[in-house]
């Protein structure tokens, strides 16, 4: 078998040529045009989502934005790659994982807003909220895909998480876990080669896709700016977890092309010399080069699909502007499934406490 | 309704409870090192493998944030998973998952998800243990909004609240008062999980001349100083309080008005302890009920000694009586 922990797999190069995997290609043999044109048209709405919500941040809308620009493929390829049975377990960029899953992107900005801590249901939409706490809901998939075995599911369950937070002693034991066990959970890293401000270099000295074949897991490195390849690599591993093979490890090289959120300045840290450089590796203009080369791509599909991108973002900024904000009495729900006297009671002094100013509250 | 009361270690209570959970509910699963084969380093999961199956009696690597985490996947998916830290001093590698994850996620995610997961931890010392087997880290999740946390003292309660704490649909913080493990007490083997509420505290030693607060491992203690201070003519009262998250200050407070002196006593240090959150209710709910300041016995603000020295470390039937003097002359 080839090693594939060095060296991406590709099947579109950055010009936009083919590549003839015999490994990958047959796995997205049934994306013809129509469906290759579908991924692209995923890629610009989910890169349109992105834009307006750092828009809505910069016009104080919301609190924080983590912008996923230049992740696209990654996260549309994988999510594109997921069935309905499936869970994700996310770390807090995967909006574009979200959008695939169905979730409504105004939803998915009222935890940038500050106005829940989830805004979604995460068993309805089998994807978890965003996950702050760097790498811990690794162990969180993991656990879930050792249930599912026990049930005798054939579901498979996958975990994004970052570069940086391969350097967590959660994703670590997630890796232990999973291969003892033989859990069925993918482990899709996203290398955008930055935590912040540190590059990936210090956060490992090997590849990432190296570290888990270490821990036994089967590991590839894919080009995490195309799409198919990314498709191709993900649908391997979900198959791969669905009949009992146990897990995988698929390390997505790309490039966070803005900054780690909206309140980071990558000028202080990096040069523009590398941005440039990645810049030339832009996921979108690499299907849109290959569609171009097939010959399919026209006028009328690109307005359509800008279309599109921008009635979602439109949708996205009205949904935003009319978020019902959450009530001060709301506070003290959830904290417990069952009734808790501590709660209780600080709710109902702190309604006293409301009650005491002249004139309605909120 | 039979009743079948029986005479067993409180270790063995904890066993039989554990087996009984797993028997009404095939969702519980017990998860944890060395608990398989082994039954654990107390033999609290002892022959529960053999019954249950490797399935549902999981022997796990050495990661206790992983045995956390996990269990938190587990939980999604409607499993009830009860994982045992070996020893209270290493707990701190799952404190980030349990207080970051397990106890916000309900609140997190709007009530969708629950965390139905028990986390047995043998707590506190007196066994002699080297380093980090001997804490008493109760107060760190006591403060965690989210959890609950609740501690057992005789074999009675090792068997019910076990069983209730795997039932409560929020996460539980179960701590096991180890050197109590081997005390032998009656237990109703059949009582219903509705036989005495979880998160109440319990009279176990009715007084008059003040009220005299445990749990876990020192209520055997409190009761003997009890006993002590009676053949000296002062008649004290003695709680368990069984649960400190939440607390149960209603049946604190109504011992308070009759007595009108409180001592509170516990292994971990009295700073910012459970006994420093009891004092500051008791003052804002009785306070002109109160003859005298409520007192604290516990640890010393200072790292858990060693073995040779946990004697003059723990409270005990005289540091007890000494602060029962105080508060009787003040």
């Amino acid at each position: 078998m080839i090693d594939h922990t060095i060296a991406p797999v590709q099947l579109v190069t950055e010009d936009g040529l083919r590549v003839d995997d015999q490994e990958l290609a047959p796995l997205v043999a049934d994306i013809d045009t129509r469906r290759l044109l579908d991924l692209y048209e995923d890629l610009v709405v989910v890169r349109r989502i992105d834009s307006e919500a750092t828009a809505l941040q910069r016009q104080g809308e919301l609190g924080l934005w983590a912008p996923l620009l230049g992740q696209e493929a990654a996260q549309v390829g994988s999510a594109r790659a997921l069935a309905e049975d499936d869970f994700v377990f996310a770390s807090y960029r995967e909006h574009g994982v979200a959008y695939c899953r169905g979730v409504d992107p105004t939803h998915m900005l009222r935890f940038w807003r500050g106005s829940t801590h989830s805004g979604w249901d995460p068993l309805q939409y089998r994807m978890t909220t965003p996950a702050i706490i760097v790498g811990c809901q690794a162990l969180h998939a993991t656990g879930y895909a050792m249930g599912a075995q026990l049930e005798g599911a054939a579901a498979a369950t996958i975990t994004y998480f970052g570069d940086g937070a391969t350097s967590q002693g959660d994703i670590s034991e997630a890796f232990g876990f999973a291969a003892s066990f033989q859990a069925a959970v993918v482990f899709f890293c996203q290398n955008n080669q930055w935590a912040i401000s540190e590059p990936v270099s210090l956060q490992t000295k090997v590849t990432i896709a190296e570290r888990g074949r270490g821990f036994g897991i089967p590991s590839v490195r894919v080009d995490g700016n195309d799409v198919l390849a990314v498709l191709a690599a993900t649908r391997a591993a979900l198959a791969g977890a669905r009949e009992g093979n146990g897990p995988t490890l698929i390390e997505a090289v790309t490039y966070r092309m803005g900054p780690h959120t909206t309140s980071d300045d990558p000028t202080r840290y990096r040069n523009s010399a590398l941005d440039e450089e990645w810049k030339l590796k832009d996921p979108l203009a690499r299907i849109k080069k290959l569609l171009e080369r097939e010959g399919v791509l026209d006028d009328a599909y690109l307005a359509r699909a800008q279309a599109q991108a921008d009635a979602t973002a439109a949708e996205l900024r009205r949904g935003c502007l009319e978020t019902v904000e959450p009530t001060p009495m709301s506070l003290f729900d959830h904290v417990y499934a069952d009734p808790h006297p501590l709660v209780d009671d600080e709710r109902r002094q702190f309604e006293t406490y409301l009650a005491s100013f002249e004139g309605p509250t909120r | 309704m039979t009743t079948t009361t029986t005479t067993l270690p409180l270790g063995k209570a904890l066993n039989a409870g554990l087996r009984r959970a797993m028997e009404d509910d095939p969702k519980v699963l017990l998860m944890g090192e060395d608990i398989g084969q082994l039954g654990g380093v107390f033999r609290i999961t002892e022959g529960l493998q053999k019954d249950f199956g490797t399935h549902r009696v999981i022997d796990t690597p050495l990661a206790e944030s992983g045995i956390l985490g996990t269990a938190i996947g587990l939980a999604m998916r409607g499993f009830r998973p009860v994982c045992e830290i070996q020893f209270d001093g290493f707990i701190y590698p799952a404190f980030d998952q349990i207080v970051s994850q397990v106890a916000k996620l309900h609140y997190r995610t709007g009530g969708n998800v629950k965390v139905p997961i028990t986390i047995r931890v043998p707590y506190g010392g007196g066994i002699g243990a080297i380093e980090h087997h001997s804490e008493s880290p109760e107060g760190y999740f006591a403060q965690t909004a989210g959890l609950r946390v609740v501690t057992c003292g005789n074999a009675a309660d090792a068997h019910l609240m076990i069983r209730q704490a795997i039932a409560s649909d929020d996460p539980v913080l179960f701590f096991e008062p180890k050197r109590r493990y081997w005390e032998k007490g009656p237990v109703d083997l059949d009582a219903g999980t509705n036989a005495f509420p979880l998160h109440k505290a319990r009279t176990v030693v009715e007084g008059t001349d003040a009220t005299l607060l445990a749990y876990g491992p020192l209520v055997t203690t409190a009761v003997q100083a009890a006993t002590v201070a009676a053949e000296e003519g002062t008649s004290l009262e003695v709680i368990d309080l069984r649960s400190l998250s939440p607390l149960d200050m209603d049946t604190i407070e109504a011992s308070v008005r009759k007595t009108g002196r409180l001592i509170v006593t516990h292994e971990a240090p009295v700073f910012l302890g459970i006994g420093a959150e009891i004092a500051a209710r008791v003052t804002e709910r009785c306070f002109y009920h109160l003859e005298s300041p409520v007192l604290r016995v516990g640890g010393f603000t200072l790292p858990y000694p060693p073995a040779k020295l946990e004697q003059f470390f723990l409270p005990d039937v005289d540091r007890i009586l000494d602060a029962v003097d105080r508060s009787i002359a003040a």
